[in-house]
């Protein structure tokens, strides 16, 4: 069966089941929220199916399906290996949460923003299983197109300026990557990933590609400086889009790094690792410190995403076991922690509307369920050991320190600031006194928001004891890609030594 | 040579004159009351004509003046499609604007002949036949709203520079025979490759040639008529100038650089890629301003010609076939934006305001979903027609080295992406401002189809792209 296709596109069917739905009364829209909640988590079950079928021991692709368009220059071609399985998973895990969370905070416009995002969740699974260079690339672009919409049509205040600034900065980035794909395709005559990373291109040739890779994914992820569509799109984008941004849609530019640049540019991506780290170093410090001045709750998350993504670059340039373990772990958590902490902030602006940081205090007076989900990840956030946060961070930073010393140094710094900005953060919303009067009367969790956070929750606690299953999956498809990565470097470290061929010209 | 052509091969060219010739007589002893009749008949003539097309045979006739190949073929249905698009959409707008005559559909037939001729040109003399004879229907067809000033205007706009541009098609022609002494494409091919290095006269022809088609798919720098006409010109008009005139003249630039002066390739690739790249930055940046949608559409086919000449610059079978995809693909979007643009009536007024879409999301969701698509596959963003359009030419140009094209191009189209969102937004974004009047049906149709066809590209790409790809090579 091919479940690969079937998890990619049964959200693109229930989309296109919603569009036939003419009525707009009322019953009307309840339908229309049930049809794309049951689409969420059919497809999360088939997605089950992935996991149950999928070996962790073999590295290479698994469950893959092939079509061909004859005549052109690519073909369908779909599959999973340790690293895409995680993000598939993590995506349809996290939808049904999405819908649930939007159930009652959009009221307008309810068809177009379920089509929206199931086109969004078809588009997404699509980019993590897609093996074939082009259809990656239709994947990751055609997000945009939802996710315009989305910011757009339901965001904030500036919602118009920050969907141009969210598309057209991340189409700015793309657009070089797919010149280099075209590129590949000639140098290489195919644009199979799996034949693509066996393929040795020139050394020159890869310092190009692996600037036209990263000035995609670096926007994407994003790094510091290419990461101020970030907060925009964060502040404006509805409660569930600001999920989705967090903890899907950045972690494409890691998984962009991890899938092609370092398979296919190892020579280029060995050179340029001290480029790397210092982005990343940069991007963990001062994104911190700017969280820590934020008023407003929202963007203070989504520079902390910044600075976390950072371990994640600098995790997956140290190109050892642990640096790539604990970038894809750090990803995978953080999908977690960063897609809790906006429904949090989701929870209190539906009660009061406001997002500003000074409006709140005292809220464990009258929530304390609440307070309690904010405490664990807000924790998880900072990286506690006993969260998932603490894995990933620990994972890289061990891993950085083996190849430099000052970068895990300026990095570890990272980790107090995130406690600074978090803990205050929690400081300032949750304790003190309650003494605002239009807080005096909000509620706590409902039965609803419970559902949607407890599982959150309970992960971020189970992968922080027990990471595991999630280190298990990863690790032989991370092995084979460290190996072809230090083969390549190996042996044209021999040439250079060897011959008068410069590494680079 | 004393044997008669063979008149077979021409059947399509011949089916269409004789029947607008009979279309003709029926309107005029017809009268007025017919006009709707050969409207119709017009629409189905053309459409005839691209079954004959498809199921025709290759071939040469007129002693080599007329070329029937894969390529002209795929062109040819192109460019019928457009123009029986044209012709359907064109009726009910003629009518409520009061000018609606039968001359009107047969004059599109007419330039159609012209545009088949250009298409299935052999030789320069050919070339310029089939050029005059579109022309001179398109300039009477820019001008058919005589009662209205600015349609007059664009008429006359479009006849002198057109004539302008003609005549240095002309001189460029002839100064190509003068130095090869040939006006067949094989015969300029076999003395141009015979010096090894282009004479002087033969280079100065090439530039007047690539001047006078450059006019003609208003390429940059000789683009200054596109946003008047296209602005002035009846709104039905201006969607059939926006595609088959535009299909038409880049086969023409294709056959006469790919078959006549590709020896001299070298001469000609820089002029081509400077068209390319001024058309796709100009496109980009001067549309960004513009409030009326015809000439925003002007300006969008500036920068789109300009995408597609970037196949041309590559000047390899991977750049025809990029070109024949692109189209292709263009044809589509162009005739479902006009599909819209002509159903923009508010209180029996049209209005080509782009604010004036605003909140159609909400009046009409249907219609802003589809042109919503459209809009982004004009864009480039996959998973629609425009990005398989835009990725196969700047794959053919990066095989060719053609970097910095390929580089500067890709980047114009991000900041030409600016104003289709722009269009996006309006339709989303904005509140209404009350709906248009309901859409004809066969607008919807249109839309409807051309909506589908862009959405669904990814999936028809495959018996396409072998026609395309069957096509290209042979030229080759």
């Amino acid at each position: 069966m091919p479940l690969l296709t079937l998890t990619t596109f049964l959200p693109l069917a229930g989309a296109l089941f919603i569009l036939m739905i003419r009525a707009q009364d009322e019953a009307a829209i309840l339908n229309i929220r049930r049809v794309a909640l049951i689409t969420t988590v059919v497809t999360f079950l088939v997605s089950i199916g992935i996991w149950t079928g999928f070996d962790p021991r073999n590295p290479g692709f698994q469950l893959t399906e092939t079509a061909g368009w004859s005549g052109s220059f690519f073909a369908y071609r779909m599959g999973v290996d340790g690293i895409s399985i995680l993000f598939v998973l993590l995506t349809t895990f996290l939808m049904p949460f999405c819908i649930l969370a939007s159930w009652e905070s959009v009221q307008v416009r309810v068809k177009e923003y379920m089509i929206a995002f199931l086109v969004l969740e078809t588009l997404m699974v699509g980019v993590f299983c897609a093996t074939d260079l082009v259809l990656f690339y239709v994947f990751f672009e055609g997000g945009l197109i939802p996710m315009f919409l989305i910011i757009g049509i339901w965001g904030g205040q500036r919602r118009v300026y920050a969907s141009y600034k969210f598309f057209l900065y991340t189409l700015a980035g793309s657009v070089l990557m797919m010149l280099a794909v075209m590129a590949m395709y000639w140098e290489s005559g195919t644009t199979d990933i799996t034949e693509l990373v066996n393929h040795p291109f020139p050394a020159t040739m890869q310092w190009w590609l692996w600037f036209a890779f990263f000035a995609s994914f670096a926007v994407k992820m994003p790094m510091w400086p290419v990461h101020t569509w970030l907060p925009d799109a964060h502040v404006e984008a509805p409660t569930a889009g600001s999920v989705l941004l967090a903890a899907i849609l950045l972690k494409m530019g890691g998984y962009g790094f991890l899938r092609f640049s370092l398979p296919m540019f190892p020579l280029a991506s060995a050179d340029l690792a001290p480029f790397i780290f210092t982005l990343s170093v940069v991007a963990i410090v001062y994104t911190s410190l700017v969280a820590l001045v934020q008023e407003d709750m929202k963007k203070l998350i989504a520079y902390s995403s910044v600075a976390h993504m950072g371990y994640v670059t600098m995790g997956i340039f140290t190109l050892n076991t642990q640096g790539l373990q604990g970038a894809v772990f750090q990803m995978f958590s953080h999908g977690l922690v960063s897609g809790a902490l906006f429904l949090c902030v989701g929870v209190v602006y539906d009660r009061l509307h406001t997002r500003e940081i000074a409006a709140y205090g005292g809220l464990v007076n009258r929530m304390p369920a609440y307070a309690t989900v904010f405490m664990v990840m807000t924790m998880a956030n900072v990286g506690l050991p006993g969260t998932s946060g603490f894995i990933g961070e620990f994972l890289t930073l061990s891993a950085a320190f083996q190849v430099n010393t000052w970068v895990a140094a300026f990095a570890a710094l990272g980790v107090i600031l995130s406690a600074a900005y978090a803990l205050w953060l929690f400081r300032r919303v949750v304790w003190g006194a309650l003494t605002k009067a239009n807080l005096k009367a909000m509620l706590d969790l409902s039965p609803r928001e419970v559902a949607i956070l407890a599982p959150l929750v309970v992960l971020v606690i189970l992968f922080g004891v027990y990471p595991l299953p999630v280190l298990d999956a990863t690790a032989a498809s991370l092995e084979a890609l460290l190996r072809s990565v230090h083969a390549a470097i190996d042996a044209a470290g021999q040439t250079a030594a060897a011959g008068p061929l410069p590494l680079i010209r | 040579m004393t044997a008669l052509p063979d008149f077979a091969l021409a059947g399509p060219e011949l089916l269409l004159a004789v029947g607008a010739l009979l279309l003709l007589l029926l309107g005029a002893y017809g009268g007025e009351r017919r006009a709707g009749l050969v409207s119709d008949l017009s629409a189905l003539l053309l459409l005839v004509a691209a079954v004959a097309v498809i199921v025709g045979r290759d071939g040469t006739t007129f002693d080599g003046a007329f070329v029937v190949d894969g390529f002209g073929r795929f062109l040819k249905v192109l460019v019928l499609i457009g123009s029986a698009l044209a012709v359907v959409m064109t009726r009910r707008f003629a009518v409520a604007e009061k000018f609606f005559h039968f001359e009107l559909p047969v004059l599109i037939v007419l330039a159609t002949i012209g545009m088949l001729l250009m298409v299935s040109a052999g030789d320069l003399i050919a070339v310029y036949l089939g050029l005059e004879l579109q022309s001179l229907a398109l300039y009477v067809v820019a001008a058919f709203h005589r009662d209205d000033g600015r349609s007059t205007e664009a008429g006359l706009k479009y006849f002198v520079l057109g004539a302008l541009s003609s005549g240095m098609l002309l001189y460029g022609a002839s100064l190509i025979y003068g130095f090869t002494g040939h006006v067949d494409f094989a015969g300029i091919a076999a003395a141009a490759s015979a010096g090894g290095k282009a004479s002087l006269g033969l280079t100065f022809g090439i530039v007047f040639v690539a001047a006078g088609i450059a006019f003609k798919v208003s390429a940059v720098p000789f683009h200054m008529w596109t946003p008047d006409v296209y602005e002035g010109a009846p709104t039905p008009v201006t969607a059939f100038f926006a595609a088959a005139p535009k299909i038409a003249a880049m086969a023409l630039f294709v056959r006469v650089a790919m078959e006549a002066l590709e020896p001299v390739k070298a001469e000609w690739q820089q002029i081509v890629a400077f068209m390319s790249l001024a058309s796709m930055i100009l496109g980009a940046f001067a549309a960004i301003g513009q409030r009326n949608i015809k000439r925003l559409m002007a300006y969008s086919s500036i920068g789109h010609m300009g995408f597609a000449l970037v196949g041309l610059a590559a000047g390899s079978e991977a750049g025809v076939y990029g070109i024949l995809i692109y189209l292709a693909t263009y044809l589509a979007m162009t005739a479902g934006a006009f599909a819209v643009i002509l159903s923009m009536r508010r209180d029996g007024v049209m209005t080509e305001d782009i604010d004036s879409l605003a909140g159609l999301s909400r009046t009409n969701p249907l219609v802003a979903y589809l042109l919503g698509i459209i809009m982004f596959s004009l864009a480039g963003i996959p998973p629609f027609a425009g990005f398989f359009g835009k990725y196969f030419v700047f794959a053919a140009a990066i095989n060719a080295g053609l970097y910095w094209l390929a580089v500067i191009g890709i980047l114009s189209s991000v900041v030409g992406a600016y104003y289709y969102l722009r269009i996006v937004k309006i339709m989303f974004l904005d509140e209404p401002k009350g709906a248009f009047e309901p859409m004809g049906g066969e607008l919807k149709a249109v839309l409807g189809i051309s909506g589908l066809f862009v959405a669904a590209f990814a999936l028809v790409l495959g018996p396409l792209g072998d026609a395309a790809l069957a096509a290209a090579r042979t030229l080759f």
